[in-house]
Formats: structure tokens, C-alpha cells, sequence
């Protein structure tokens, strides 16, 4: 199905960004045992730091997340999920594989999913954070939140904030999704509990009742 | 001990349902009709604790911040066999930021190999050897890289085959007996046994040890299957790494932990700093995924207490992802030789099972129990072997050893269906006495439309389809140290203590969903605070004990404190107070109408600010198999497996499952649905996808990240059915019993089988790759 709403860089199995992979250069390895990429991030443009130097000492930097401007004092070597966890205490995203591979850590970069952890936090500039905890607003649930919750979408729960954003930016993006699109917006999240039937169920009853 | 007589709902609802006559102890509550009649047990509940999961709110040990805190990091060898001369720590040690730097000694206990260095000899890479406290975790981490380790290397040895040489290296020099958590089996894990480093055989397990005469058994056969299955070493990969967050204060040593047993890990570290029970509080509220690799405090729990000791600090150790894959568990691989006869009309005759695996440097590699007990046979033997190798030593993975042993079983049992041209799923009809695998069968076949399968290789084109089918067993454990604590506050409020966690499985809401019904509330009344060991202490989560230990006990607490309440308000009313029942929120008089009082009003009665009453697991009605917990009955499941498989490029896709499971009286059917998906998920990645690979060169693991350790994402999920077939026995106060293991034995052996169907050569070895499948067709070499 054609879909003119969504913007075509947040379709997922988009490349890497060169300047955002910043560890963890294990992509390209030619491996029998890696049938399927993974990575998860988006292109964005020019980061608001170019063109001075930093490092290696901590600077204070802003950093509007989930509509509130904060500051942060980070290195330069500080990930953007790094930045949101261990600085902000915004606990919600979470870091699996620290290298763009299960899309545990994915927030919102100005509306559009990226891995944090594969992002630098002096790159986010003047975008905005969205993350886990600002897809509720005033206390109330996304619609995909509550079906996660309805069809029982979540096991340990450790994948799902990095599911709920995943098919939260589908169904908002896309108010008609079927099964094949909610397996493409979550091809990049792992889940080793095995809840994909059920976050696919969710996905599609939550989009049938934002209609 | 009093005694009563009951009649217990006993058998399968729409196949053979009817009632059982149980004495039990007056003390245990009365009957639970089946679910039917029941109002939240049986019932599509949602998880108590999904709101916090989907707002990112839940809190997991890897999450926690406390104040002046500090981050630790894991020097793990980089080599797979040495001793240690020396370990430099001064450039790491003067690194600013850094706060204390422990390192492990050698401390050989008696009968354990003694290597005189001052160090612990490394047996694999991924060996802990040190850790780092320091402000951050950046810091920890570049400390560990400053560290210098100077080893005197020796020889080793990380293939399986290779290890089984007589001349192999050694990778230990004497006997070990401690088995490291792993498998299961044999009467022990004898590693004193053996050449080399090749240690057993096991030949018995609990269900007894070999019997009748193989040679015989195999002499009266018509029909012999004779072959060797070959299964691989895979890692758990929870999604939260293993790891605890240590704070140590004068009084108490607090233990955050991502952990399956609560209760193991506050023995451990007590044990470990010499500490009473008391002092040690160990707590789990949310937890990021086990599998069965998280039962212990491993080397990282010590190594936490070690560092929070030497700083005076508050220390958060969580492993990354290839400390993970390295050290932290797996299933050990094998080798299965097998071989069944049987006679023209299908009776088994023999079942001969010999099997070799290696658990790295732990035990527990054997296979033998599903052979052993799943189908009738007068003669079954079996050798079990544990090889050594220079690697991550193994951990239980859900339903340890019949997996493995399932892949292998169910095929050979399909061969000989097909020798004497029987269908495979009416085979097991008659070599399978299990009723309730009987109405799985039917049912699961029936939701499958197993009639639509061709014979073997007859599909066309170049996609081929196939269907395939696979059964399992797993033993009905009970852990009798499982207790809980039931209050009922004054003025209202209901809550559940125990140790017990819950690790994504939903134990919180069935303990909510068992009280609710006792005592004719609802599921949100209920406040669940468990995975704390301050509370009466409940099973690990392993071997699917949970549901069927702790909820009996939690609803005979539920019980006892209903009693109490009772007896308060029948001396209000002046009436006795088996005259009393409970049921929506109210109180009522069985036969006088006029007399009822909300829920919240009769607690208002209570003298104490409180009822509170501790229950611990009783012995099974009409006891146990073992009397250390093992149960009558089993958990058993069959599976049907539809794949398709492209010929040109020998590309297996799952296309759809049906997974009928049995579990006892099932408690919430959302939940056991979501466990049996994951099982199932897990058992398609074994059967296609996940595999360790090592460099035999180096002892390393060449894939221990995300992107190359392969598992299923969403591309990869085939479609899944469940049917669970309610079974009741009338063993306990709830008679219900968990999913775990069952949701993850059946599935690669019914994949294998599938994918035979499909293309008409058989694959003998697991994960099945493009490139196994285009040797099998022999369009490549
Ligand atoms: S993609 Fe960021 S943690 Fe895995
Ligand atoms: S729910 Fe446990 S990893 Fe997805």
C-alpha cells in the first residue's frame, strides 16, 4: 500500500549514517551467520557542533527532551542513550547491543526513530527528544500502548519501550498499517521473549481504533 | 495430622473429565471447580505490572541509580588457557576517576585442581580475572584496558570432537564434581569419572536407570532407525545482560539483581562474605530476561560486594553484551547416537541412546531423560558424556537436555513411522500412553489441518512445503521450600510477599489472580510485592516450578487470612463462620440475605492493623513421585511445524506453528499464549538460526555481539496457534503447574521433521542453514 503521509527517511532498512556510527564497527563483517541486518538509524543533517572541537573534558550541553530543555554536562565520547540514561535518568530507553543491532534504544530525533546508542549526545543539537517516557501525554496512554497492554505485548518487558516507539511512530505515521508494515516498522527490535505475535496484534488493533 | 476427604475435578474437560477422591489435610482450602465455574483463574487477565513495561516506567537492576554510586567493569582473559604470572594494575590504578580495583584470587578448595600461582588458572577466554570501580562506567572501562596480564600460556582445546582425543589438551588436570549449573539427567554429573576430558557416563536420571535387555529388545525388532544427531552450543542472550547493583551499608548488604532466584543469591553472597541470612537482602522487581542462565551471583555478585567494600560506595555491575555471550551461559552442544527398534505393528522394542557435549568448563551436557521416559519401551539404555573444553561454561536453558535430546528422538521416531508406513502422528497414537498428548494430538492436528500433508518430497517446484510434527515431556517439579506471605489491612488493601520473582512470565498477576479468587475480590485489589528477600522465601524461577510451588501455598495463605477475617465477622453477627463465603468485594451470609458488609468494612473489624498469614508449599495430595518434589504426571505438548523450503537457494522459513500444550489447570490464558510464543520463537531459532561460533585457533567467539549472532526478529516469526488443553489432577489447593520448558522442547525436532517432509532428505544436524540444505540435495559439496 503507498503511503504519502510518511516521510520516505522513516521507513525503517534505511543506511547507516556514517557520522552517527560511532563504535562498534562490526557491520561489515561478511559473516555466514548474519542473514539479516539489523541496523535501525536514520540520516539526519548537519549537527549543530560542526566545525569547533571538544573533548576530552565534559561540557554542559542542552538538550530539549520530551519538550522540556535540560542540561547535561557529557564528554564528548557520551552516546545519546548514555545521555538519557545515566544523565537525564530517563531509565525507559535501553541499551542491548550498544551498536545499532536491536533497536532497544530507539527515541525519537525530531519525530524520527534513531538508535541512541549510536548517536552522539553533542550531535542532537537543537532537535528534540522524544523518548519512551513522553509517548503517554497528561497520563494518557498512546493508543499502542494501551493494545500492549490489552494483548499482553510484553513479556520481561525489557525490548518493549524500543517496541512501543517502533510501532508508535507507525500507526501515527501510517493510519492504515497491515500486518506486512508492522513487521517492517519492527524488523530492527529484538525480542528474545518472543512477544512479535503479539506486539503485531497490538500494533494492528491500535491502529484500527486511532482511525 | 486431620485429615478430610474431597472430590477433585480429575481428567480432560470434553474428553474424559470426572472426579477423583483426594484425603487431604483439614487445613487445605476446599475444591476449585474447574475453570468454567471460576471467576479470574482460567481468565485472559493483563499483566498487573504492562502499564509500567509500556511507559518505561518499570525499573530494572540495570536501571537503578543510587546516590554515590559508582560503575564497575569485568577484566575478563583474553586467552582460553594459562596460568597467570602477574597482573599489573598501577597505570589503571593511578587513572583519575578510578576508585578501587579488585582482583581475583586463587582460593583452590580441597579436592579442587590446585594451581599454586597466586591467581586462578584461566580456562577460557572470558575468564573473570578483575574488576574496576570507578565514576563512570567510560572510566571503569578504559581502566580495565590499562590493566597488563601477563599469562604463560598453555595448550587447549575448544572443538567437541577434538576435546574427545585421547591426546586432546587437558583442560582440567584433576577430577571436578561441581557441576555448573547446567543440565540435568544423570543420578549425578560425575566428573571424576572418565579419560581426559571426557567425563561420565551418566546412565540413570530420577525416572530410574537402564532397563530390561537392549540386545534382545533390538533382536525381536522388525524395523531399526540407527543415527547420529548433532546440535549446536547457543547463548541465552537475555536482553538485560547478568549483573547486580551492590549497596553495602554497616547493617545490610543490599543486592539489586537481574536474577532468576532470588533466594539462591542471597545464600550465595551470605556464603561468600560469611553473613547472616538476615543481613542480606537480594531484590528483583523487574528483570530483563534469564532463560535459565540467571540462577546464581556468578563471579560478578562477589565482585560487586568486593568493590562496594573496598569504596565504601554503592556499585553497578552489569555485564555488557559480550561478557554475555562469553561467560554467562549456554546450551551445551552434542553428539546423539541413537538407535530404536520396533516390531512390525510399531511396539518399541529398544531404545539404545549414547550422547557427547560439552558444557565448556562446566558439566551437564547430557540429553538422555525425553529417550528414556516420552514413549513406552521395555529396554532402554543410555551413556551420557561430558566433554571439557576451553569455553564459557553451559547453564540450564529452558528444558536443559530434552531439547537437545527432543531434536534428535522425535526425527528417529518419524523414521520408523515411515519404515512401516505409518502416518507419524496416528504412530504415536500407539506408543504414547499420555491422555492428555492424545487430545493435543487431535486437537492440534485438527487447528493445523494436519490431513493436508503430501508424502515426504512429493511437493513441486522449486519452493517446497512440508509439515511436520514433534512431542515432548517435562517432568511436574515442585520446590517445597516455596512460601508466601498474604496481609489483609485494615480498611482494605491486600497484599502478596514472597522472594519469588517474576522475570517476564507474569508470575505477579497469577499470585494477584489466585488471591482474587480466594478471597472474591478482583485482580486490582491485590498489591503483588515479591522478588524481595525479605519476604518468606519462594522457588527460583527454573525447571517450570514457579506456578505449580508457589501458588498453592499463596492461595492457602489467601485462605487462612479469609478464615480469620471470617470468624471476626460472624462474632459481629452472632453466626459461625462456615456460614460466611466471599464474592465481589462483599461478605454474605449463605442463607440469611439481610446480613452482608463490604469487603473494606469487615477488615474495619480487624483488632491488629493487620491479618497476616505465611504458607508454605504442602506435599502433593496423594504425594510425589520422589518425595523431594517430583510430581506425578508430566507437562506434555505436541507441535506441528509448516515450512517452507527454497530448493535454489535452500532458504528454510517457518510458516506457521501449532503449539498444544497442557500445563495442568491453566491460570491465565494471555500469559501461558505469550510464554508458549516465546518458546516457540526460541525453538525456530535453535532449529535455523542461532549457533556460537569459536575459532578453534584462538578459543574466541566470533560472533558474541547482536548483528552476528543470529536469532529471529520480526521477519523471521512465523505464524503461531496455541490450544491449551486444560488437565486436571487434584494434586494441590490450585492444581496448576508452568509452560516454560514445555513451550521450547518440541519445536526444532517438529521443524526438522517439517522440512524432511518438504524436500525428502533428512537434516541429522541443527541449526539447518541454506547451506546444510543445499548439501543435503547435494546441489553443492
Ligand atoms: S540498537 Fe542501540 S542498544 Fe541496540
Ligand atoms: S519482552 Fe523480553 S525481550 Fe522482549
Amino acid at each position: 500500500m503507498e503511503n504519502k503521509d510518511q516521510d520516505p527517511e522513516s521507513k525503517p532498512g534505511k543506511t547507516i549514517s556514517r557520522r552517527s556510527f560511532i563504535r562498534g564497527a562490526g557491520l561489515s563483517t561478511a559473516s555466514s551467520v548474519l542473514m539479516t541486518s539489523n541496523a535501525f538509524a536514520l540520516e539526519y543533517k548537519e549537527p549543530l557542533v560542526t566545525g569547533k572541537e571538544f573533548g576530552p573534558d565534559a561540557i554542559t550541553i542542552k538538550m530539549k527532551v520530551n519538550g522540556i530543555t535540560k542540561s547535561l554536562s557529557v564528554e564528548p565520547r557520551t552516546t545519546l542513550a548514555s545521555a538519557l540514561r545515566d544523565h537525564l535518568e530517563l531509565t525507559g530507553t535501553k541499551v542491548v547491543c550498544d551498536r545499532g543491532s536491536c533497536s532497544a534504544c530507539t527515541v525519537y530525533l525530531d519525530g524520527k526513530p534513531v538508535n541512541s546508542c549510536m548517536m552522539s549526545a553533542f550531535d542532537v543539537g537543537d532537535k528534540e527528544i522524544t523518548t519512551i517516557e513522553g509517548i503517554a501525554k497528561n497520563g494518557e496512554l498512546h493508543p499502542v500502548q494501551e493494545a500492549f497492554i490489552e494483548h499482553d505485548a510484553s513479556q520481561c518487558g525489557y525490548c518493549t519501550p524500543g517496541m512501543v516507539m517502533s510501532c508508535v511512530h507507525l500507526v501515527d505515521n501510517n493510519p492504515n498499517p497491515n500486518l506486512e508494515d508492522v513487521k517492517n516498522a519492527t524488523r530492527g527490535n529484538l525480542c528474545r521473549c518472543g512477544t512479535y505475535p503479539k506486539v503485531f496484534k497490538a500494533t494492528l488493533a491500535a491502529a484500527k481504533k486511532t482511525i | 495430622m486431620d485429615t478430610r476427604k474431597e472430590k477433585f475435578p480429575y481428567g480432560i474437560p470434553g474428553h474424559n473429565l470426572s472426579e477423583v477422591e483426594r484425603e487431604i489435610p483439614v487445613e487445605e482450602p476446599p475444591v476449585w471447580p474447574i475453570n468454567d465455574k471460576l471467576k479470574v483463574i482460567g481468565k485472559r487477565v493483563t499483566r498487573i505490572d504492562a502499564l509500567e513495561k509500556v511507559t518505561g516506567k518499570a525499573i530494572y537492576t540495570s536501571d537503578i541509580k543510587l546516590p554515590g554510586m559508582l560503575y564497575a567493569k569485568i577484566l575478563r582473559s583474553n586467552v582460553p588457557h594459562a596460568t597467570i604470572s602477574s597482573i599489573d594494575i598501577s597505570k589503571a590504578k593511578s587513572l583519575p576517576g578510578v576508585h578501587a580495583i579488585h582482583l581475583i584470587e586463587n582460593t583452590p578448595k580441597e579436592g579442587e585442581e590446585n594451581s599454586t600461582g597466586k591467581y586462578p588458572m584461566v580456562k577460557y577466554v572470558g575468564q573473570p580475572l578483575a574488576g574496576v570501580a570507578a565514576e563512570s562506567l567510560e572510566i571503569a572501562k578504559e581502566a580495565v584496558s590499562l590493566i597488563k596480564v601477563n599469562y604463560e600460556k598453555k595448550p587447549f582445546v575448544i572443538d567437541l570432537e577434538a576435546a574427545m582425543e585421547l591426546n586432546a589438551p587437558i583442560v582440567f588436570d584433576a577430577p571436578i564434581t561441581k557441576q555448573q549449573d547446567g543440565g540435568d539427567v544423570g543420578e549425578t554429573h560425575d566428573g571424576s569419572k572418565g579419560e581426559g576430558n571426557v567425563r561420565g557416563p551418566s546412565t540413570s536420571s530420577f525416572f530410574g536407570g537402564p532397563r530390561g535387555n537392549l540386545e534382545e529388545g533390538f533382536k525381536e525388532a522388525d524395523v531399526v532407525v540407527e543415527r547420529t544427531y548433532r546440535t549446536q552450543v547457543h547463548t541465552h542472550m537475555p536482553l538485560e545482560t547478568h549483573g547486580v547493583v551492590v549497596d553495602w551499608n554497616a547493617d545490610v548488604m543490599t543486592v539489586y539483581a537481574s536474577t532468576q532466584n532470588t533466594a539462591a543469591v542471597r545464600n550465595e553472597m551470605a556464603s561468600v562474605f560469611n553473613l547472616p541470612k538476615s543481613k542480606v537482602r537480594v531484590i528483583c522487581e523487574f528483570m530483563g530476561g534469564g532463560f535459565g542462565a540467571k540462577h546464581s551471583a556468578g563471579s560478578f555478585g562477589p565482585m560487586a560486594a568486593n568493590l562496594a567494600k573496598k569504596t565504601g560506595r554503592p556499585i553497578w555491575l552489569m555485564l555488557d553484551r559480550q561478557e554475555e555471550h562469553l561467560a554467562e551461559g549456554n546450551r551445551p552442544n552434542s553428539i546423539q547416537y541413537l538407535k530404536i527398534g520396533a516390531k512390525k505393528d510399531g511396539t518399541l522394542t529398544g531404545i539404545q541412546q549414547r550422547s557427547h557435549g560439552t558444557a565448556g568448563v562446566g558439566l551437564g551436557a547430557g540429553v538422555g531423560r525425553i529417550a528414556q521416559i516420552l514413549y513406552t519401551c521395555p529396554n532402554f539404555a543410555t551413556e551420557q558424556y561430558d566433554v571439557l573444553t576451553n569455553a564459557g561454561p553451559g547453564a540450564a536453558w529452558r528444558a536443559p537436555g530434552n531439547v537437545q535430546g527432543a531434536f534428535g528422538l522425535e526425527q528417529a521416531i518419524d523414521e520408523i513411522a515411515e519404515k512401516l508406513n505409518l502416518d507419524p502422528l496416528s504412530y504415536r497414537d500407539h506408543i504414547d500412553t499420555s491422555e492428555v498428548r492424545k487430545v493435543e494430538r487431535q486437537r492440534g492436528a485438527e487447528l493445523f489441518g494436519w490431513s493436508r500433508r503430501k508424502p515426504a518430497g512429493s511437493s513441486k517446484g522449486i519452493v517446497k512445503k512440508g509439515l511436520g510434527v514433534g512431542q515432548s515431556t517435562w517432568p511436574r517439579f515442585v520446590s517445597l521450600d516455596s512460601s508466601v506471605e498474604i496481609k489483609i489491612h485494615k480498611g482494605g488493601g491486600v497484599e502478596i510477599r514472597s522472594s519469588v520473582q517474576d522475570i517476564g512470565t507474569g508470575t505477579k498477576t497469577i499470585l494477584a489472580q489466585v488471591v482474587a479468587e480466594e478471597l472474591g475480590l478482583q485482580v486490582k485489589d491485590i498489591k503483588v510485592n515479591i522478588g524481595d528477600t525479605f519476604f518468606p522465601v519462594g522457588p527460583g524461577s527454573g525447571g517450570s516450578v514457579v506456578t505449580g510451588s508457589i501458588t498453592p501455598p499463596t492461595r492457602n495463605a489467601a485462605f487462612e487470612a479469609k478464615t480469620a477475617l471470617l470468624k471476626l465477622v460472624a462474632k459481629k453477627w452472632e453466626t459461625d463462620s462456615s456460614e460466611l463465603v466471599m464474592a465481589d468485594g462483599q461478605v454474605n451470609h449463605k442463607t440469611n440475605t439481610d446480613l452482608k458488609m463490604s469487603f473494606k468494612e469487615a477488615t474495619k473489624l480487624m483488632r491488629t492493623s493487620q491479618i497476616s498469614k505465611i504458607a508454605s508449599r504442602s506435599d502433593d495430595y496423594g504425594g510425589f513421585q520422589q518425595p523431594w518434589g517430583l510430581a506425578y504426571g508430566d507437562l506434555g505438548s505436541v507441535q506441528f511445524a509448516e515450512v517452507s523450503v527454497n530448493t535454489d537457494t535452500g532458504f528454510v522459513k517457518v510458516d506457521r506453528v501449532v503449539a498444544a500444550h497442557s500445563c495442568g489447570r491453566p491460570l491465565n490464558i494471555g500469559q501461558l499464549e505469550s510464554q508458549i510464543n516465546g518458546g516457540v520463537i526460541q525453538g525456530v531459532s535453535y532449529a535455523l538460526y542461532e549457533n556460537r561460533v569459536m575459532d578453534n585457533s584462538t578459543g574466541h567467539m566470533m560472533n558474541a555481539n547482536v548483528d552476528q549472532y543470529k536469532v529471529p526478529f520480526s521477519m523471521e516469526i512465523p505464524e503461531i496457534e496455541t490450544v491449551i488443553v486444560e488437565e486436571y489432577s487434584g494434586r494441590s489447593s490450585t492444581d496448576a503447574y508452568g509452560i516454560g520448558e514445555p513451550a521450547n522442547i518440541a519445536t526444532a525436532a517438529a521443524i526438522a521433521n517439517a522440512v524432511y517432509n518438504a524436500i525428502g532428505v533428512r537434516l541429522y544436524e541443527i541449526p539447518i542453514t541454506p547451506s546444510s540444505i543445499l548439501k543435503a540435495l547435494s546441489k553443492v559439496s
